[in-house]
């Protein structure tokens, strides 16, 4: 894996303006974060400590409060750049649109041409297990199914960089493990770098490079933790020791942020 | 094998749903002929007229080249109603839905008229627009635009963000945004909004041509209390029952179909 800086923030932080008489929020920072080419970086974190604001942040759709964001060498501005894809943990199919018509979407915004989008999206739908599905609609498949759905509308684009919120949050826990294998061959074979934004600290452990801890509000990193997977990996490293050194790891790190989340401020011993 | 019989029997099932459907909506047409028969037989031909002699007459009047302009007078008056409830409506409720203040404002408004009986206004309305059909037109979409607004400022509001999310990464302009999200998005409720609409501004059309009018179904129906042609009356009422039925069940199927895919 190349060390080359793929994204950058640099003491970015985002404060959410105070709304019908509620004070403003501080969400996040200041962080830094170098996301290097290539990597699969997952966020990990207490609920509501800003890990899904740092990826609004990345991705263009909120501006930082402080700070600079950069992709590429170009600074984030107020838009989502060209080379960047994101899943959301919402269901963010297009119900009105077929599974093939939900995936070309994004292609056919772009104006790129019939015979390119139909073989795009053969690739993605049957990479992703939807072949047979490609004429449904989003309400006759499963959630996962689903989720699918709009991994492949962000793949067919392309995206040198994805950015994924969640997008097993709403899936059983056997599911989320399977969709996690195939999230790994797909960022094997398309080599991009992958930014995964979770609360499943085994789905961290399971599928990245490096894992940023966040504590709670407003979101810091703690620590940022090297798994040294090797990139071949899948769902069966599970049963390994290392595996559950790294859980561990994690959540020595996050109870406490975990607790003061909650409201027990003062952590615990 | 097994596929092939699966296939059959869901063939077989979905006819039988169909049939039974089919079943249903003939028991509830057998029941009203049965009650207005009933009806019949114990008021007598001065107040209502038998399902038989109705639809004798019904028949006579679709047969009849003077009934056509008034059922075309109607009809205009129908479509350039439910054109403007539509146009106001899905305008000033996007604009509600997507404005948060303003919709908080004008709900408990919007909700006020609605439920104001608006036959008080029609007096304005004559006075406004005159005898002719603009005061039919005007009362119609006065009725009809108040649903449409209502479920289009509803559907904008709730709509899921994440769409909205998605157009921006997937770099949508404004007018793509609205034309390829927000309007196939939203699309359900504005056509449940069109259905209640529809009802609504056929009766304000007809409620406009039973007072100060010369044409029209609803001038039909007051000549023909005006000269106690009972059986006229009851089948211009029945042609227009079946007319709104007609066009509603097509609306309904549109709107469960729209509903079905969300």
């Amino acid at each position: 894996m190349s060390h080359e800086v793929h994204a950058r923030l640099e003491g970015v932080t985002r404060v959410y303006p105070a709304v019908a008489g509620n004070p403003p929020v501080h969400a996040l920072g200041p962080i830094d974060l170098d996301l290097r080419k290539g990597e699969f970086f997952s966020i990990v974190g207490p609920s509501g400590c800003g890990k899904s604001t740092c990826m609004d942040v990345l991705a263009g759709l909120a501006p930082p409060t402080k700070g600079t964001v950069w992709f590429e060498d170009k600074r984030v501005h107020g838009n989502v750049p060209d080379g960047i894809g994101a899943v959301f943990q919402e269901d963010a199919s297009f119900p009105w649109l077929t599974v093939e018509d939900n995936a070309a979407f994004g292609l056919r915004r772009a104006g790129v041409d019939a015979a390119e989008i139909r073989r795009r999206v053969e690739y993605a739908l049957s990479f992703m297990g939807l072949k047979d599905f490609a004429k449904a609609y989003p309400a006759q498949l499963s959630g996962g199914m689903r989720q699918r759905v709009c991994i492949a509308r962000t793949l067919v684009l392309q995206p040198r960089l994805i950015l994924l919120d969640e997008p097993f949050g709403a899936l059983d826990a056997q599911t989320r493990l399977l969709m996690g294998d195939e999230l790994l061959k797909l960022w094997r074979e398309t080599g991009a770098t992958v930014l995964l934004i979770t609360h499943a600290l085994d789905e961290a452990a399971m599928l990245s490079d490096r894992i940023g801890a966040m504590s709670a509000r407003p979101g810091r990193f703690l620590e940022t933790v090297e798994t040294g997977w090797s990139r071949d990996r899948d769902s069966r490293m599970l049963e390994g020791e290392t595996f559950g050194h790294i859980t561990g790891r994690l959540w020595q790190m996050l109870r406490s942020e975990s607790k003061r989340a909650m409201g027990h401020e003062g952590g615990v011993a | 094998m097994a596929g092939t019989q699966a296939t059959y029997s869901r063939k077989d099932h979905e006819r039988a749903e169909r049939l039974r459907y089919l079943g249903d909506i003939a028991l509830v047409i057998l029941g009203i002929v049965v009650v207005w028969q009933i009806l019949h037989m114990l008021a007598g031909d001065v107040a209502i007229s038998s399902p038989l002699a109705t639809a004798i007459r019904a028949g006579e009047l679709l047969g009849s080249a003077n009934f056509w302009p008034h059922a075309g007078e109607t009809a205009k008056a129908l479509v350039y109603a439910l054109v403007i409830a539509l146009l106001i409506g899905i305008g000033v409720g996007t604009w509600l839905g997507a404005h948060k203040l303003s919709g908080a404002v004008a709900e408990p408004i919007l909700v006020a008229l609605y439920s104001l009986p608006k036959i008080t206004l029609y007096p304005l309305i004559l006075l406004i627009f005159g005898l002719g059909i603009e005061a039919k037109i005007a009362f119609g979409a006065i009725h009809g635009v108040i649903p449409v607004t209502i479920f289009t400022m509803n559907a904008v509001k709730n709509i899921n963000r994440v769409f909205l999310r998605s157009a921006r990464v997937m770099k949508l302009t404004t007018m793509q945004t609205v034309t390829r999200i927000l309007l196939p998005a939203t699309l359900p409720e504005i056509v449940s909004g069109l259905r209640v609409g529809f009802s609504l501004t056929l009766l304000g059309v007809v409620i406009g041509e039973l007072f100060s009018s010369h044409r029209g179904m609803g001038f039909l129906v007051m000549r023909a209390i005006g000269l106690h042609d009972v059986s006229t009356m009851m089948a211009v009422t029945l042609i227009l029952a079946v007319a709104a039925v007609a066009i509603s069940s097509i609306l309904l199927y549109i709107d469960n179909r729209l509903h079905r895919r969300t």
